[in-house]
């Protein structure tokens, strides 16, 4: 039996059919063709799927689109703004060189601009904890942190 | 890697939910943490999963001075953020990753019951209670104490049809600290070993004294150490004699993370620690 639900994705209202089993993550990429949010493990260890589910960062391979019905969701097609332009955080990711395959950065980028939007300042320890539920295979994770704390002056100075 | 089929029920309230679970006997879904890659790993099949993520009025987080009642769908971030009781919001940020916690519950943490996981040790400790309802007819509420909650690995006494709707952790007393420690090889990991605490310290002199152990044993092992202890001024109490007593309650097994011999090991450090962090905290509070 199919459910027919509405997701508000990166401010825009999606209506679409799906069965009751289909995860978000695959909802985003199969039925929305939101391709950007990337899903490694499928079972919550690797990070890779995460988005924002009203405005806090969740795995999506670890929750059904039915059970978000109605609800606002963020992918990382929605973290730059409308004219083009990097957003802070994933200009800081390019600069400090925080990627290099990139199967990883979704998932970072999201939980990283989740991060910053509750503690805009955080600790060298509060960065290795809230990245914790990441994996990354390429980088050693050094380069991520420095964007971290880069992604965080960048938003400073905007401000 | 994805879930086996399953029919949906998104009950709304919690009458319709306890006649879906009393009808089809289904899996309850609240923040699907561990019920999800259980699915995805086809290491559960059910024919039935009940959402109660809409069922209205099981989000209460409400804290009176008796202790801390916890609602079926509030999640764990948002119980730490509300830091309503001291060692649950310790335990807390040791619950898996942020995000993760995001989602996850703190009563389905319970009911999954696992041996390895932090909430369960906690209610055990504080002699808390969970208190589950099913339908028969109309809304029938048994409430069970930790010690007969917790029933083997991943294993609790909630039974097909129950559902729980909400979780108490008692209050600390006057007088009364807590600690958790644990070891895990990487943050957010299942703990190696972990132990937790609750000391009471009356008139300057140690009352009572637990400690509940995590990862080494089928359910949380609890155990109540006071004899060791009371009477004695905190600085001056036997709590490496008292963490002998925690250590040998342990049953550890060997996995390939770790010996069971190291495990045994690391719950008589950590019980210590905690022992000590507990009645610290508990003297300063009783002062």
């Amino acid at each position: 039996m199919e459910h027919e639900i509405t997701l508000i994705v990166n401010g825009a209202a999606r209506r679409v059919r799906v069965p009751a089993r289909r995860l978000l993550s695959d909802c985003l990429r199969h039925d929305l063709g939101l391709t950007g949010t990337h899903v490694g493990c499928e079972h919550g260890v690797c990070g890779c799927c995460t988005v924002l589910l009203e405005g806090r960062p969740v795995r999506s391979c670890l929750t059904f689109a039915v059970t978000v019905d109605g609800a606002e969701i963020t992918t990382v097609e929605g973290l730059a703004p409308a004219d083009g332009r990097l957003s802070p955080v994933q200009r800081a990711f390019a600069e400090c060189h925080g990627l290099q395959c990139g199967f990883c950065t979704p998932g970072f980028l999201c939980t990283v601009t989740a991060l910053l939007a509750e503690n805009p300042a955080p600790t060298e320890e509060e960065v290795l904890e809230g990245i914790s539920g990441n994996l990354c295979r390429c980088t050693g994770y050094q380069n991520i942190v420095k964007a971290v704390h880069r992604a965080a002056e960048l938003l400073a100075e905007e401000e | 890697m994805k879930p086996p089929p399953f029919d949906y029920h998104a009950p709304r309230d919690l009458g319709e939910a306890l006649r879906t679970l009393a009808e089809v006997r289904g899996k309850v879904l609240a923040g699907g943490q561990s019920l999800i890659p259980m699915l995805n790993m086809r290491l559960a099949a059910p024919d039935h999963l009940v959402d109660i993520n809409r069922v209205a009025g099981l989000d209460g987080l409400e804290r009176s001075g008796d202790g801390v009642l916890v609602g079926a769908t509030v999640r764990h971030a948002d119980a730490e953020r509300a830091e309503v009781h001291p060692l649950l919001t310790r335990a807390l940020k040791l619950v898996a990753h942020p995000v993760i916690r995001n989602r996850g519950t703190v009563v389905g943490s319970l009911v999954h019951a696992d041996p390895a996981a932090e909430l369960p040790a906690v209610l055990a400790v504080l002699d808390g209670r969970v208190r589950l309802a099913r339908w028969d007819g109309g809304v029938r509420v048994r409430e069970v104490r930790a010690r007969d909650f917790f029933t083997g690995p991943m294993e609790s006494a909630v039974e097909p049809g129950e559902l729980a709707v909400s979780a108490f952790f008692p209050a600390l007393p006057p007088g009364g600290g807590s600690a958790f420690h644990e070891v895990a090889r990487r943050h957010g990991d299942y703990a190696l070993a972990g132990v937790c605490a609750v000391v009471t310290v009356d008139g300057g002199l140690v009352a009572t004294a637990r400690a509940a152990c995590v990862g080494v044993g089928p359910v949380p092992v609890v155990v109540d150490v006071g004899e060791a202890c009371a009477g004695r001024p905190p600085e001056d109490a036997d709590w490496a004699g008292a963490a002998a007593l925690v250590r040998d309650a342990a049953e550890p097994e060997d996995d390939i993370h770790a010996s069971a011999a190291y495990r045994r090991h690391l719950v008589g450090v950590l019980a210590e620690r905690a022992l000590r962090d507990a009645a610290r905290e508990g003297a300063a509070r009783g002062a």
